[in-house]
């Protein structure tokens, strides 16, 4: 088993692009979820619009970089008012099948043959990330110690991806403490009361949905930014679930708790594949093959999921009496 | 509570002993087909030609003894179809005279080429193409026909979801995977133990009702006693679905497989509606389980004791009925007939381990349509959901046919939360 890789891939998840774009998502489904107490399912539809806005604007229509950046952003809150104006007088179960609905509705629209000339069908789009590449402040070359080095590429992504989630816990930090949030967290708790005291419930939670959503969104850019390319599964329904296993993990309605999960997720992701495809290399393990490993890992988080919510529903950092998950 | 989840794991643990399926060579799940009559007689031996939209050959087939031809493509796109007409009987020409065929083809779906034939003019000139219209009414008969085939394999699970919604508050997430179970189990009994599917169907229904029967006796009813929030259950059903999902990735493989018998069957026409034999049958158990369950719901004594713990729980325990008892019966009925639409969805499509996962929000959507926690709702609101889609493709394309549906569940809860059949409540 090569212990140097499975170390060093294990410590580079930590701060990796995966946990940067899924920490992301997370921070949004937190305002939704662990603070407004509002399912949403279709986080995943948030990043799907912010990335294949940047990406079709930079590549079909041909504008620059930040145009892009700003139709992604546009296109998230459009998504939230689409999304939001049918929904959100609805109850908590209603609500999710209406948002993971609507999260399948779009991830059909990008990857259908009718609109590939727009969005690529399944392949996605590609070639669309040079003018975030130019502005690189990083010369080439190798950054950091063994065993967490990247290149450029990797460090300016990675760079640009903690600021974003410095700056959406800062916001989330100040909002939450602020009246606005005390008006949120006591929706998640009665909204009859909320109501009672004067307050337009409804527009709190558009507000919370429209915030929520452009700070998941910016996943979707570092992703795209990252890997170069948009593909539409990557924006499935099990990226929304994986995000709400990530909040639950690090404990809902704390401001450090989706990153603290995003990176324990994908350490532990990594980790036991890297275990595990080393056992099967050497033999270790007989009963399953290499192409097993990696499906193993996801029926690890279901199983993850579901003892977390049954024995620790307040995750690590997050306090019993402050989860939405008992209400109606 | 600790036993529960020890008990769920081993159980699932036993499922994976179970389920040790060879893998298979994959087939693509989309094709083209066609069939080729001439006055009403099928006819053999044409050459079919189909290539890429830039010529690039894919395949060459010659229509078989009933006179179909099919080509297995492996990427959705455009496609050239050419009938190569030297190899027509003397006596036929393609109606209008054209040869070559642009279809695209959508993922997952089988595209229909259609060459019309006719007797050969005496001049040699093709009559031009008459009765467009009649050419629509065909279709649109013949997806009717397909919607309600779909419908019913939707309200076959969707009784289910509903009945468990009803009884215990629960959304669960984790219903498409119970169709999927019924469908691979019957593959396991069918095809590495070599038993004909009927009854292998027949034994996968059962293990699977005693699968739902154990989710509840040891999961889901002690998480009940626990006084888990119905969110928090939610939550715990995605949990299960992912687990079983992977557990179906990994046991059965990514690739699309179909069971032993009924794969290929000659189409019977049925005035405007071409249908195979296997199709009828299915339907008509469908309609024959969903009667059954109908009747059960309304004349026996479980089933009435069903409903009044549907419409309310508490009344329900203070005049004398065993909650939790019904609640067991409707968690392993459930499970069995989701079971059965996994075999007849698998008998219609292909197998696959996200078979079950596609077909969760259409199930959702015929609840909802129906009135979330009514059992005839789910299935009228089910049938309209399988109708839809189908009729839809009529003026959309094929691959955006659910997105028609799930567009339509939307509007239903703008303008009638409740559903069609459901009762008028709060649920904002």
């Amino acid at each position: 088993m090569n212990w140097d890789i499975i170390l060093s891939t294990t410590l580079k998840a930590a701060i990796g692009v995966e946990t940067v774009w899924y920490a992301l998502a997370a921070i949004g489904i937190n305002i939704h979820f662990g603070y407004t107490g509002l399912l949403n399912f279709g986080q995943s539809a948030f990043l799907a619009v912010a990335g294949y806005g940047l990406a079709v604007t930079v590549t079909v229509i041909g504008l620059p970089f930040w145009i892009g950046i700003g139709v992604g952003l546009v296109a998230a809150v459009l998504l939230a008012f689409l999304l939001g104006i049918p929904t959100l007088r609805l109850r908590a179960d209603y609500l999710a099948i209406v948002t993971i609905a609507a999260a399948e509705i779009v991830r059909l629209i990008f990857r259908s043959v009718e609109f590939k000339s727009v969005f690529g069908g399944s392949d996605g789009r590609r070639g669309f990330s040079q003018g975030f590449y130019e502005i690189n402040p990083y010369a080439e070359g190798t950054y950091g110690f063994w065993p967490l080095s990247f290149n450029e590429r990797e460090m300016w992504v990675l760079t640009v991806g903690w600021v974003l989630i410095a700056i959406a816990c800062l916001i989330v930090f100040l909002l939450m403490k602020s009246p606005w949030g005390r008006v949120l967290k006591a929706i998640r708790e009665d909204e009859d009361a909320v109501r009672s005291l004067g307050k337009n419930v409804f527009s709190y939670k558009m507000q919370s949905l429209i915030l929520g959503g452009v700070l998941g969104c910016l996943g979707g850019f570092v992703y795209g930014l990252a890997t170069g390319s948009v593909q539409p599964d990557i924006f499935g329904t099990e990226t929304t679930f994986f995000a709400y296993t990530i909040v639950i993990l690090g404990g809902a309605a704390r401001v450090f708790g989706p990153v603290v999960g995003a990176s324990i997720f994908w350490v532990l992701l990594v980790l036991v594949n890297g275990l595990l495809s080393g056992a099967v290399q050497s033999g270790v393990i007989t009963f399953m093959d290499i192409t097993q490993v990696g499906p193993f890992r996801f029926l690890l988080v279901g199983l993850g999921l579901i003892l977390l919510l049954v024995y620790r529903p307040q995750g690590i950092f997050g306090d019993k009496r402050e989860l939405a998950i008992n209400a109606r | 509570m600790r036993r529960a989840v020890i008990a769920f794991t081993a159980f699932l643990g036993g499922l994976i002993l179970l389920l040790t399926v060879p893998a298979h060579a994959a087939a693509p799940e989309q094709s083209l087909r066609g069939t080729l009559t001439f006055q009403g007689q099928p006819v053999n031996g044409v050459k079919i030609v189909v290539t890429t939209e830039s010529g690039q050959p894919v395949q060459e087939v010659t229509s078989n003894a009933q006179g179909t031809w099919e080509v297995p493509i492996e990427e959705p796109g455009q496609y050239k179809v050419t009938l190569d007409a030297a190899t027509l009987p003397q006596n036929m020409a393609i109606r209008g005279g054209n040869n070559q065929r642009a279809p695209t083809v959508y993922e997952g779906n089988p595209t229909t080429v259609l060459f019309a034939l006719q007797a050969k003019a005496a001049d040699g000139a093709a009559t031009p193409d008459e009765g467009g219209g009649s050419a629509f009414w065909q279709r649109a008969a013949q997806l009717t026909f397909e919607g309600f085939n779909l419908g019913l394999i939707i309200a076959l699970a969707a009784l289910g979801l509903s009945l468990i919604y009803g009884t215990t508050g629960l959304t669960n997430f984790a219903h498409g995977e119970l169709v999927t179970l019924g469908a691979l189990l019957a593959y396991l009994v069918n095809v590495p133990f070599g038993l004909h599917i009927i009854p292998a169907a027949v034994i996968a229904v059962m293990l699977a009702g005693g699968i739902g029967y154990a989710q509840d006796r040891f999961f889901w009813g002690q998480l009940r006693r626990r006084g888990t929030g119905i969110i928090a259950a939610m939550i715990v059903s995605i949990g299960v679905a992912l687990f079983m999902r992977y557990l179906f990735l990994i046991l059965f493989g990514g690739e699309t497989q179909a069971y032993a018998q009924y794969n290929a069957q000659a189409g019977l026409q049925l005035g405007p509606i071409s249908a195979t034999p296997k199709n009828l049958i299915s339907m008509g158990i469908e309609l024959i389980v969903l009667i059954a369950v109908g009747f059960a719901l309304l004349r026996t004594r479980t089933g009435k004791a069903a409903r009044a713990v549907a419409d309310n729980p508490a009344l329900a325990a203070s005049s004398g009925i065993n909650v939790d008892r019904i609640i067991r019966i409707i968690w392993t009925g459930g499970g069995a007939i989701a079971a059965l639409a996994g075999v007849m969805l698998g008998l219609s499509q292909n197998l696959k381990f996200t078979m079950g996962q596609e077909l969760l929000l259409l199930i959702f959507a015929g609840v909802t349509l129906g009135g979330l926690g009514t059992a005839f709702g789910a299935l009228i609101g089910s049938i309209i959901v399988g109708l839809f889609i189908q009729v839809s493709t009529l003026w959309i394309p094929p691959e955006l046919k659910n997105v028609g549906a799930l567009a339509v569940l939307i509007l239903v809860l703008l303008f009638r939360p409740q559903g069609i059949l459901g009762r008028r409540e709060r649920i904002g």
